[in-house]
């Protein structure tokens, strides 16, 4: 048995499609949405700001701190239970690592830089969308950046290769799947997130990340359209 | 041999390759990696003879010598007032720069500035630690009184002010308000309170359009649009 076709005719190194906006929050510092198939994330960027309690505060840096809340309908069918849980503290935690290489904050000792992503509507890969629309977040906040960021999750169906997993690949029973998300700098390649969950082999592993590489080119240049975008058009208001 | 990559006041993300090659310089927002000059910042595009520069459009004001802002008094204390100045940073206004007045020791503080109260300042010291100390000495600097506050994009501020205060002076005569334009994005409009609430919009409209050119004619235009003409400027007189 083997994975044959993806769902509405999808190519194996195709993403979903693809929608971005850019300042889409107006009382937030920096803001934006990124939209992959169904998987949808808002984020807001707040700061560099003052840090309270006190003792989180860093006189050689500011700090990063990102919150990723899926909202409690935002599932296929399932409620999600409002608030944190452990695997939102994870994927937080996570998603401050992948951005964090490219910012600089040490201009800003004893601040904090507050990102808030939220998914009205999940479907598969939703880490990897919160952290391409934050990136985007934080560019429209002004803060110095040497590099975007964007993710994207990879994998393996059974015997097939495949970019951007949707829920009823990473679900799919009649083979061995693995789920790989990834964050990399478009410019450099350089990868900042790579977790994963299955297996693989080792060689196509290889294939993945270039495959992770090329599709998050890709979704640089939604991110860099979107960013443009904002500062291009005049607002109707 | 170099190949600039972008035109001025082109807009580019971070990471996007501005010029290939050694004969041009990595000016403010840009950084080399390798033969690269990179976009550390978003930001618009200036080719400033050799340099390349990028100019911020959005993020917060941080606190600058020799800026002179617009702060709301949050504390009082033994030696002085702290100040909220619109940034990650509260800034101290210490006794001794407050006034030119004999302030004697112990005196009550809040007679001279109270907790809620609006000054112009001016900073003179900025620590690496961004401590921040202002000063009420020197011209222009008060208390503000009445009118209302405007919170504006801190790098659209040259832009509100115009080359050699041109823009805000226009608006200033036209609508008949007085204004003033802290550089940490706070704005004090007084007024009639139907001009209050035209220059308002006009602050708006700029911030909106200010990276598009032929700015001042619309401006004008919007304003005359608006029943405004020249001269309307009465009692500000003390600006």
């Amino acid at each position: 048995m083997s994975y044959k076709e993806r769902k509405n005719k999808r190519g194996f190194d195709e993403t979903r499609p693809m929608e971005a906006k850019v300042g889409v929050i107006k009382r937030a510092d920096g803001s934006a949405y990124f939209k992959i198939g169904n998987t949808w994330a808002y984020a807001a960027v707040y700061g560099p700001r003052n840090l309270h309690p006190k003792f989180l505060q860093d006189p050689s840096t500011g700090i990063l701190r990102c919150h990723y809340n899926m909202m409690p309908f935002s599932g296929s069918g399932e409620r999600v239970r409002p608030g944190g849980s452990r695997r939102s503290k994870e994927i937080s935690m996570v998603t401050e690592k992948a951005l964090l290489p490219v910012l600089s904050l040490e201009e800003f000792p004893n601040t904090v830089v507050d990102v808030f992503i939220e998914f009205p509507q999940t479907e598969a890969g939703s880490r990897c969308a919160g952290i391409t629309a934050a990136a985007m977040a934080l560019a429209d906040a002004g803060l110095a950046m040497k590099d975007m960021i964007a993710a994207v999750s990879v994998g393996r169906v059974d015997d097939k290769l495949v970019v951007d997993l949707d829920y009823s690949e990473e679900a799919y029973e009649g083979g061995p799947v693995a789920d790989i998300p990834v964050a990399v700098m478009p410019s450099s390649g350089k990868i900042t997130l790579l977790q994963m969950d299955g297996l693989v082999k080792k060689e196509m592993l290889k294939d993945l990340l270039a495959k992770a590489k090329a599709a998050c080119a890709k979704i640089y240049e939604v991110q860099k359209r979107a960013l443009k975008e904002k500062y291009t058009r005049v607002d109707e208001e | 041999m170099t190949e600039i990559k972008v035109k001025d006041k082109d807009i580019v993300v971070p990471g996007e390759v501005l010029a290939v090659g050694m004969d041009n310089l990595p000016g403010q927002g840009t950084y080399r990696e390798g033969d690269n000059i990179v976009a550390g910042r978003l930001g618009l595009v200036q080719l400033d003879g050799r340099a390349i520069k990028l100019i911020p459009m959005s993020g917060r004001y941080i606190p600058k010598k020799n800026d002179t802002i617009i702060c709301k008094v949050t504390d009082v204390s033994m030696n002085g007032w702290r100040v909220d100045t619109n940034s990650p940073y509260s800034a101290m206004l210490p006794v001794r720069e407050a006034t030119s007045e004999f302030i004697a020791r112990g005196a009550d503080l809040t007679q001279y500035y109270s907790m809620g109260d609006y000054i112009v300042a001016k900073i003179y010291n900025v620590t690496s630690q961004k401590l921040v100390d202002i000063s009420m000495k020197g011209p222009g600097l008060r208390k503000l009184r009445g009118g209302r506050m405007v919170e504006v994009a801190s790098n659209k501020v040259p832009r509100i002010i115009g080359k050699q205060g041109s823009m805000v002076s226009m608006i200033k005569d036209m609508t008949g308000c007085n204004i003033i334009v802290g550089q940490n994005g706070i704005a004090w409009i007084q007024g009639d309170p139907e001009k209050e609430f035209l220059a308002i919009k006009t602050i708006r409209k700029i911030e909106q359009e200010s990276h598009l050119s032929g700015l001042t004619e619309r401006i004008k235009s919007f304003l005359e649009q608006n029943g405004c003409t020249q001269t309307q400027r009465v009692n500000n007189n003390e600006l």
